[in-house]
């Protein structure tokens, strides 16, 4: 297990570099530059600027500067908002996304995995066909289509909720984009705890567990659901890359003030430091969450040795 | 409601007998998880599908047998419905707006008092008016033929994505599956590090930096852009279903004649494998068209004057709180279509290849 695990965080530092460098080979491929505008720039001035970012040096020295120095942990100053270090960025909006990454991801848990049981449990019932029909639903319904609606029905029309902004934790802000962002991972969720509850449901073990006399409730939270959740615990990995696109799409929608929102306004805008900080720190932070995702695994079920 | 409880047991056992007749599966194939105990799955359901499979041996395809198995499913005979009916609106929609009031896509009207936002079924003057059935956005332009275009844009977006990714994954993963050994292990361990990157960041640095030069260009790119990402769970799925074929007679017969391994590959495991194929893509052209709206949504993809679905949400968004109907015709058109295609996808897996019914 130690050795898996050692194993997967060296094989990390590759991969990393590899992301790097190819969003940086896709910056520089592209014709323009970041300072490019309407109009051209006075020769001049150009000289100036390109000097002042090391443009005028050959590339493989640009790369080299820009690996080390990401290396060292150093991402630079953003282009765009000036003055402010990419780690100064990160630092300020990062808190923003992954409070309401974890949220959604922890609502989304509860009600799937309850809905989930449940409609395995009474298979072919009423339950069952109405919750997998409204999973179907949120799986459909892509979460900018949710966002605005959910807007225009609690904000618009029944003033219950604000529309948008960042209030802060715990603030009634957080309830709208938080519903927005979880549903898809609900639907999913509750899909899949319905198909490993049923596979489970059926075998030998569970058969076992109830000849010996347990109640129902051990039956199933004891034993049946450790089999059955499987599936979610795999559907964590690639959740959270979903994750990182759907928190770009809410705060958009909900103009709050985290990592996705300035990502596009980097992208937009050539801002090289930052879309390389941006894009450098979400890979490292999704291989290690899933190298806990393949732990975590590991440790559920006995028959899965690294 | 009543019927689907006693077929379900019947299409889970059926393909034993019925699809899979002549070439016996591998009692385990690579991946495969056994949970169910055999003797638990002997029911009322393996009486039937013997019954069944006797008329099935006279000769009904495995494709004939998947269609009528389709047919008997009502919701994926409604997301049928569904789609073709929003393909056939798109394709033959906007001709008929054109001939009738005049309108088209990027069509703004001249006359000063109809460029505003008009409400659906609304005259001008406030009366009822069938000239527009969702209304006009800021501009005047006729929100259904905006719709309607948007349409032809998600679903060509969705077809042409999903077909590169099939031509890529069918091709990587047969070869990495039929070669085996070391080139497979090589082949599949790049097809990992392609999952675990964030590829969503570095689509949307590819359309910020590469794009925003034509309408046409950057469709191209996005085509590229989502087939490119789309392919490595095809790559997959048909590389485990190559290794449970590739060690059967046939093969071995036709490796025997001298038949060379890229025919091996392409004519004999191929076609074998598409059931698993068909029923996947189905499911990749929802999740690619929502990958388009969603970058269009953002302004990366489809640049006006053209639309997309994810584009009018995205108009429609900044006038919420005044024009709803902006955002909510084409935000339903879309969430209808993608949840019909869904069902039609999870009708055809169950109808096709009820082992893979997993979610």
């Amino acid at each position: 297990m130690l050795r898996f695990i050692i194993r997967r965080l060296i094989i990390t530092v590759p991969m990393v570099l590899v992301v790097i460098s190819l969003t940086w080979g896709l910056i520089r491929l592209a014709p323009g530059n970041f300072y490019s505008g309407e109009k051209a720039l006075p020769p001049a001035i150009e000289k100036n600027i390109r000097e002042k970012y090391g443009l005028d040096r050959p590339w493989y020295q640009q790369y080299w500067r820009m690996l080390s120095n990401v290396l060292r942990g150093d991402f630079g100053i953003s282009l765009r908002y000036q003055g402010q270090s990419v780690n100064q960025i990160l630092a300020q909006t990062l808190p923003v996304s992954a409070t309401l990454g974890l949220l959604a991801y922890l609502l989304a848990l509860v009600v799937g995995i309850t809905t989930g049981t449940l409609a395995a449990l009474k298979q072919n019932s009423r339950l069952d066909y109405i919750s997998m029909a409204l999973a179907m639903l949120g799986i459909s319904m892509p979460n900018f289509v949710l966002g605005p609606i959910l807007v225009l029905v609690f904000s618009l029309t029944l003033y219950w909720l604000p529309p948008a902004r960042w209030g802060g934790v715990p603030s009634w802000n957080l309830v709208l984009p938080v519903l927005t962002l979880s549903a898809v991972y609900m639907a999913y969720i509750a899909r899949l705890t319905r198909a490993g509850m049923l596979e489970v449901l059926r075998s030998d073990y569970i058969r076992t567990a109830r000849a010996k006399g347990l109640s129902e409730r051990q039956v199933i939270i004891r034993h049946a659901m450790r089999g059955g959740l499987l599936p979610v615990v795999s559907f964590t990995g690639p959740a959270l890359a979903f994750l990182v696109s759907g928190t770009v799409v809410v705060e958009r929608i909900f103009a709050l003030p985290g990592l996705g929102n300035y990502f596009i306004n980097a992208s937009l805008n050539r801002d090289e430091p930052l879309i390389i900080g941006v894009v450098a720190f979400t890979s490292i932070m999704i291989m290690l969450l899933n190298l806990a995702v393949d732990v975590a695994y590991g440790l559920i079920d006995p028959r899965i040795r690294y | 409601m009543e019927e689907r409880k006693e077929e379900r047991p019947a299409t889970e056992t059926e393909p034993a007998l019925t699809s899979r007749g002549t070439t016996p599966e591998p009692p385990v194939r690579a991946g495969d998880q056994i949970h169910t105990s055999p003797e638990l799955a002997i029911g009322e359901g393996d009486v039937r599908s013997a019954e069944e499979g006797e008329e099935v041996v006279a000769g009904v395809s495995l494709w004939r047998d998947a269609w009528r198995r389709l047919l008997r499913n009502k919701l994926a005979v409604f997301g049928m419905v569904v789609v073709a009916l929003v393909a056939l609106a798109s394709i033959i929609g906007p001709p008929i707006i054109r001939w009738t009031t005049g309108y088209t896509y990027d069509y703004i009207p001249r006359e000063q008092e109809l460029i505003r936002a008009l409400p659906p079924f609304t005259a001008p003057d406030g009366s009822f008016s069938w000239a527009h059935p969702m209304g006009t956005d800021n501009a005047g332009r006729d929100i259904l033929a905006r719709v309607l275009i948007g349409g032809r844009i998600s679903l060509m977006v969705g077809i042409i994505s999903t077909l590169v990714s099939l031509v890529i994954g069918v091709a990587y993963g047969a070869t990495a599956g039929y070669l085996g050994g070391r080139v497979d292990n090589i082949m599949m361990r790049i097809v990992d590090v392609l999952y675990a990157l964030p590829y969503m960041l570095i689509v949307i640095v590819l359309l910020a930096v590469f794009g925003q030069r034509s309408p046409m260009g950057q469709l191209i790119l996005l085509f590229i852009a989502l087939g490119a990402v789309s392919w490595l769970t095809m790559a997959r799925i048909v590389r485990g279903q190559v290794i449970s074929l590739k060690n059967q007679e046939f093969v071995l017969a036709a490796r025997a004649t001298g038949v060379s391994t890229p025919k091996i590959i392409f004519r004999h495991l191929v076609p074998n494998v598409l059931g698993p194929v068909v029923v996947y893509a189905t499911l990749t052209i929802p999740s690619v068209m929502l990958q388009e709206a969603f970058l269009s949504f953002l302004g990366l993809g489809v640049q006006a004057p053209l639309s997309s679905w994810g584009s009018l949400v995205a108009d429609g968004v900044q006038n919420l709180a005044i024009f709803p109907w902006q955002m909510i015709f084409p935000g339903v058109t879309m969430a209808l279509t993608l949840f019909s295609l869904n069902f039609l996808g999870d009708g055809l897996r169950d109808a096709l290849d009820p082992q893979m019914r997993k979610v």
